[in-house]
């Protein structure tokens, strides 16, 4: 198959509806009555009817079999349904297997969704098994994993602790311009702040690990020549890719370069347009050394220099990269599978620069003129990479 | 025992076996003379079946480390690294015998079997 049947999927979907349900603190409500109100606020954000509804994807990590128990709570009765758990990149890869579904003929009308009440209901929540070879040394997953990575690339590339604060800074300085951020009345973050927050595993501290809050959130998806004619902006899939390298951390070929350098490589071949093309970036932060590496493996610049990319701010409101402007995973929500929560800030940033009104920010919150997005998730430990990569109608 | 199992236990169980009984092994395959760790059936990537235990050297490298922070009445911190054996493979495990926070990357460490909770477990020291 040549690459231009590969790349046949290039905006012959888009996403019409988007919806986040219960960020924060949801007491009382349950993963799944948290995922089906997102699903409900994405239909009606649509202007979609739930019987329309004949593709449900979902991944969570209350739900072993999670497209089928959504699919049951909805009264949907899907013609295709997909609840792979890759992590929390999992979102990002049903998009891409929702775009095959819809392009096929197989549905008409796909959502994508995902739930969590982790925080209310006690902390961080798994369903990921005990690793053999690993689990007798009881690391403490995933954040040990991580911070064997972030040690890793300290050592290979010179960078400093300081080097991974300057991420959670400017995450955070995002979050304070997003009334929707958990973060958002917390003030800002300095360096100091970061290095000085109760270590958790050396070299990662607190404030280099991402939230733990609960919520869902839901997009819908339809081919191209429907979504021409819903409410809202359509914003178009022009490029989707994964792939994974490794499950354990002690099986990370190279820890300090992920399979993100393929995931990215192919999505922006199919969509034609280069990482400097983007008018935002939006990157699976669930650590601060995530930030790093995934600028690095998606082409925004070389292995080992990201650490000046987020000098001064660079990537924050100020800068010149519009990195994470929801606040990420670091200050904005983390309900313990983000991947959703990245999309939907790659597609709020487009709906709002063409108009739609996707909720209120403070000056410089907003992208103006924004036109195109990557969405990179990441799950497990930094094993699945999922990129999608999005646009507006004038970018087909 | 199905047919296509061959051995009493699969390669997971052997090794803990072995661990029990003192020794650290590990996979080599013979047809490509590379070793593998974690043990498997076949090779991983390519699937030759012509694996062999052999006991690994016990030497290694600190390919990256970690000071997993806990509670002194939990336990207190504890080192976790991956280590690079001579063999080539890589490995997840301890550094004991040194703060669990000085374990510093390229150190050369070797191998020994103690016990964590009550079960077998390579663990390694700083040489």
């Amino acid at each position: 198959m040549d690459q231009n049947d590969i790349n046949r999927l290039r905006g012959k979907t888009a996403v019409v509806g988007l919806a986040e349900s219960g960020c924060g603190l949801a007491s009382g409500w349950s993963a799944m009555e948290i995922m089906a109100t997102a699903v409900h606020d994405a239909l009606d954000d649509a202007g979609i009817k739930l019987k329309e509804v004949d593709g449900v994807f979902a991944a969570t990590a209350f739900h072993s079999m999670a497209a089928m128990s959504l699919s049951e709570y909805l009264g949907v009765k899907p013609k295709f349904a997909d609840g792979s758990q890759i992590g929390g990149s999992s979102f990002l890869s049903h998009i891409l297997t929702a775009a095959m579904a819809l392009d096929a003929g197989l549905i008409n009308v796909a959502v994508v969704a995902y739930g969590s009440n982790q925080k209310s209901a006690g902390g961080f929540k798994t369903i990921s098994e005990a690793m053999p070879y690993e689990a007798q040394y009881q690391p403490r997953m995933p954040v040990t994993a991580y911070a064997l990575s972030a040690k890793r690339y300290m050592n290979e590339f010179g960078a400093t602790r300081e080097d991974l604060a300057n991420v959670a800074v400017s995450a955070r300085d995002w979050a304070l311009l997003n009334p929707r951020a958990y973060t958002h009345q917390d003030g800002p973050l300095t360096v100091n702040d970061v290095l000085s927050a109760r270590p958790i595993v050396d070299p990662l501290g607190k404030l280099d690990c991402c939230l733990v809050t609960d919520g869902g959130a839901a997009v819908v998806m339809t081919r191209s020549d429907r979504a021409k004619d819903t409410k809202n902006t359509p914003i178009y899939l022009l490029g989707a890719a994964m792939e994974h390298h490794h499950r354990m951390i002690s099986e990370m070929p190279d820890l300090v370069q992920t399979s993100a350098i393929e995931s990215g490589k192919r999505a922006f071949s199919m969509s034609g347009y280069k990482p400097n093309d983007m008018s935002t970036i939006q990157l699976y932060d669930a650590f601060t050394i995530n930030t790093l590496l995934f600028l690095e493996d998606l082409g925004f610049c070389k292995k080992g220099e990201a650490k000046e990319l987020v000098k001064n701010n660079n990537t924050g409101p100020a800068g010149n990269l519009k990195v994470n402007t929801n606040g990420g995973g670091l200050s904005c929500v983390h309900p313990g599978m983000y991947g959703l929560f990245v999309t939907l800030e790659a597609l709020r940033q487009l709906r709002n620069a063409s108009g739609d009104d996707v909720g209120q920010r403070l000056d410089g919150g907003w992208i103006d003129n924004a036109r195109l997005s990557v969405a990179h998730g990441n799950g497990g430990v930094l094993s699945s990479q999922v990129t999608n990569i999005w646009g507006v109608s004038d970018t087909l | 025992m199905p047919e296509n199992l061959t051995g009493t236990v699969g390669p997971e169980q052997q090794f803990k076996n072995f661990l029990s009984e003192g020794k650290f092994m590990i996979q080599r395959c013979k047809s490509l003379n590379q070793f593998l760790f974690h043990p498997r059936v076949a090779f991983p990537g390519s699937g030759e079946r012509d694996l062999e235990w052999v006991e690994a050297s016990g030497n290694g490298v600190v390919y990256s480390s970690s000071c997993n922070r806990r509670l002194p009445e939990k336990g207190g911190d504890f080192n976790l690294s991956l280590i690079t054996l001579e063999e080539g493979p890589r490995m997840m495990a301890r550094v004991e015998g040194i703060d669990p926070d000085k374990v510093e990357i390229g150190q050369k460490v070797k191998a020994r079997i103690s016990s964590l909770n009550g079960e077998p477990a390579v663990i390694f020291d700083i040489v």
